[in-house]
């Protein structure tokens, strides 16, 4: 059964988002066979443009042409996509703020059936998908049903589906504008109020010592900024330790706080949610030590230590002053 | 301003390892610590202060077995007027959707003027706060991290954005939000205030009491469901050092020092 697939396309300033590349290949994975659209809102020149790269990348690409739209609001958009994508069709979202706003809302509005932040598929049998979610910050896998009767709306996890070396789609833009309408927009976007800049600038760090929910407690952040100060690095954080007011906005590491690229990043405490691993580019050689032998950032790092970071870190420190 | 939080009894990562039982059909739930949602707790400080500045009342719901009563209590001790339990067999195995369609129903037995959710619980689907609002036809926004009241029909909500930034809007009311940690510091829950609330009696509602159909929510309704639990074949992963702490740490600091590491 060849599926109809529409995939929703994220645009800034004219360019497209890099899930653009990945939700076509979670599209040909969910089904080889399907017809998969792109669609992509906004306004004008920057929407024109966007449009062009969605269809270097996909065979048809539909527009939602609307000045509402002008700075993307899933407020507005939602209605627009419930009138022109069709019963029983499958879209896909990329799982980050933007997605999360539109998605669930959406599944209702299609009278779809909902899969949030997939991660793999595993293919499509009496008319159900069969797909892979992790749960508890990845520490477990699990394979779900999704009935797809009635359509899907289903978020994809930035990153999981890597996209392939692409031949030119040479795809063709269909205005959608006039079918999507207007909406009332109970939701009005005001501004963007940019990040705070710190007194120190982590993404300037060459040397990187993150800390995360394991120090437990914000008197123990001496022994982090000890070991930072014996190595010569910068101290940084996972969301916890923002959240709890111990260290500042600008120090923590993640897709909601900075993105950084240092050469050697130092994991203490830190379980390793994709959300963190998200802003860290460029692979820097990782060592991780965290008491929990399963953490996730086991994975992806280098090099790892099971143990305690509070007993750890200040023998660890002191070994570094000797040896200089 | 009459709030509605919804609230979920979770297992407590940060208490727990969380593994796969030996058939594969659920984590081991044997000797979990059970807390509530961290992201719910955020959104109790949050609907409690605003409470605090402008008015009104704060009930906390879940939908749960009678051990979700904990949690409901326990956000009581922490400031909330009223709680409620959504409780029935009939709603066992529900979806995302199930859920919705259980909170929807108990909102329309109320009055109220903003409903709260966390931002996600620890399965990290995010869903029930979005689909609760297209079912009222209530606006929504996710991932929030300032709300601000302007007046009885409208509110100021800040949401979070990729590195660090924040999307501001202006919203009407009545409305969903999903609240998103660090948005403010939930307050200590002390013994105090447990045995406050330890005797109050939280009124409990099954699908009946809600007008809701028996098929409505619960496994028959669900088009999402869970198959199993695994551990994921992982990949190479990291190189492990082993041995004495001594041994650990000279070896690292060599590491360190190859890499760049120290400067």
């Amino acid at each position: 059964m060849a599926q109809q697939i529409f995939a929703y396309i994220l645009h800034k300033d004219g360019v497209v988002d890099d899930s653009a590349q990945e939700l076509i290949v979670a599209a040909r994975k969910l089904d080889p066979e399907a017809a998969v659209t792109a669609v992509v809102g906004g306004a004008g020149e920057q929407l024109a443009q966007a449009c062009q790269q969605a269809a270097a990348i996909y065979p048809e690409v539909w527009k939602i042409d609307n000045p509402a739209l002008a700075y993307i609001n899933a407020e507005v958009i939602r209605p627009m996509l419930a009138r022109i994508i069709p019963a029983g069709a499958i879209t896909l979202v990329p799982h980050e703020h933007f997605g999360m706003d539109l998605a669930p809302g959406l599944s209702i509005k299609l009278n779809a059936a909902y899969l949030p932040d997939v991660v793999g598929f595993e293919g499509v049998e009496g008319g159900r998908l069969r797909a892979v979610r992790e749960e508890f910050s990845g520490q477990v896998s699990t394979h779900v049903n999704c009935d797809l009767s009635g359509g899907a709306v289903i978020t994809v996890r930035p990153g999981a589906f890597q996209p392939q070396e692409g031949q030119a789609a040479g795809g063709q833009v269909v205005d959608k504008s006039g079918e999507a309408g207007a909406a009332e927009p109970r939701r009005r976007y005001l501004e963007t109020v940019a990040a705070e800049v710190g007194d120190v600038d982590i993404t300037k760090s060459e040397i990187l010592v993150s800390v995360g929910r394991g120090i437990e407690d914000q008197d123990n952040l001496e022994l982090i900024h000890e070991l930072a100060e014996a190595v010569g690095g910068e101290v940084s954080c996972s969301r916890p330790i923002v959240d709890a007011k111990w260290l500042e906005k600008a120090r923590q590491v993640g897709t909601s706080g900075q993105t950084v690229k240092p050469k050697v990043y130092l994991a203490l405490g830190i379980s390793g949610s994709f959300q963190h691993m998200g802003g860290i580019k460029g692979a820097p050689f990782m060592v991780a030590v965290n008491k929990n032998p399963k953490a996730p950032i086991f994975q992806a790092a280098d090099v790892g230590v099971v143990a305690d970071i509070l007993e750890f870190v200040p023998e660890l420190t002191e070994k570094i002053k000797e040896s200089r | 301003m009459e709030i509605l939080v919804c609230v979920k009894r979770v297992p407590d990562t940060a208490e727990n390892e969380i593994a796969v039982n030996k058939a594969g059909t659920d984590i081991d739930r044997d000797d979990l610590v059970y807390s509530v949602n961290e992201w719910d707790n955020y959104a109790v400080e949050e609907a409690i202060q605003i409470r605090d500045k402008v008015g009104g009342t704060v009930t906390v719901v879940s939908v749960g077995d009678d051990e979700a009563e904990e949690v409901v209590r326990r956000e009581m001790a922490m400031g909330a007027d009223n709680g409620l339990l959504l409780c029935d067999d009939a709603f066992t195995g529900s979806d995302g959707k199930g859920l919705a369609t259980i909170l929807k129903a108990a909102v329309e037995k109320g009055n109220f003027d903003l409903i709260l959710t966390g931002a996600q619980a620890d399965d990290g689907a995010g869903q029930v706060g979005g689909m609760l609002a297209a079912m009222l036809d209530w606006p929504y926004a996710s991932l929030v991290n300032l709300v601000e009241i302007i007046d009885d029909k409208k509110i100021k909500v800040g949401r979070e954005i990729a590195g660090g930034n924040q999307e501001m809007n202006e919203m009407d009311l009545p409305c969903v939000l999903s609240i998103q940690t660090g948005i403010n510091e939930p307050r200590y829950v002390g013994i105090r205030g447990i045995r406050k609330v330890a005797s109050v009696e939280i009124p409990v509602k099954g699908a009946a009491d809600l007008g809701l159909a028996a098929d409505a929510a619960g496994k028959a309704g669900a088009k999402v469901d869970r198959l199993d639990y695994f551990v994921p074949e992982l990949g190479e992963g990291a190189e492990m050092l082993e041995g004495s702490t001594e041994e650990i740490i000279e070896k690292l600091v060599e590491i360190l020092k190859a890499k760049g590491g120290i400067k």
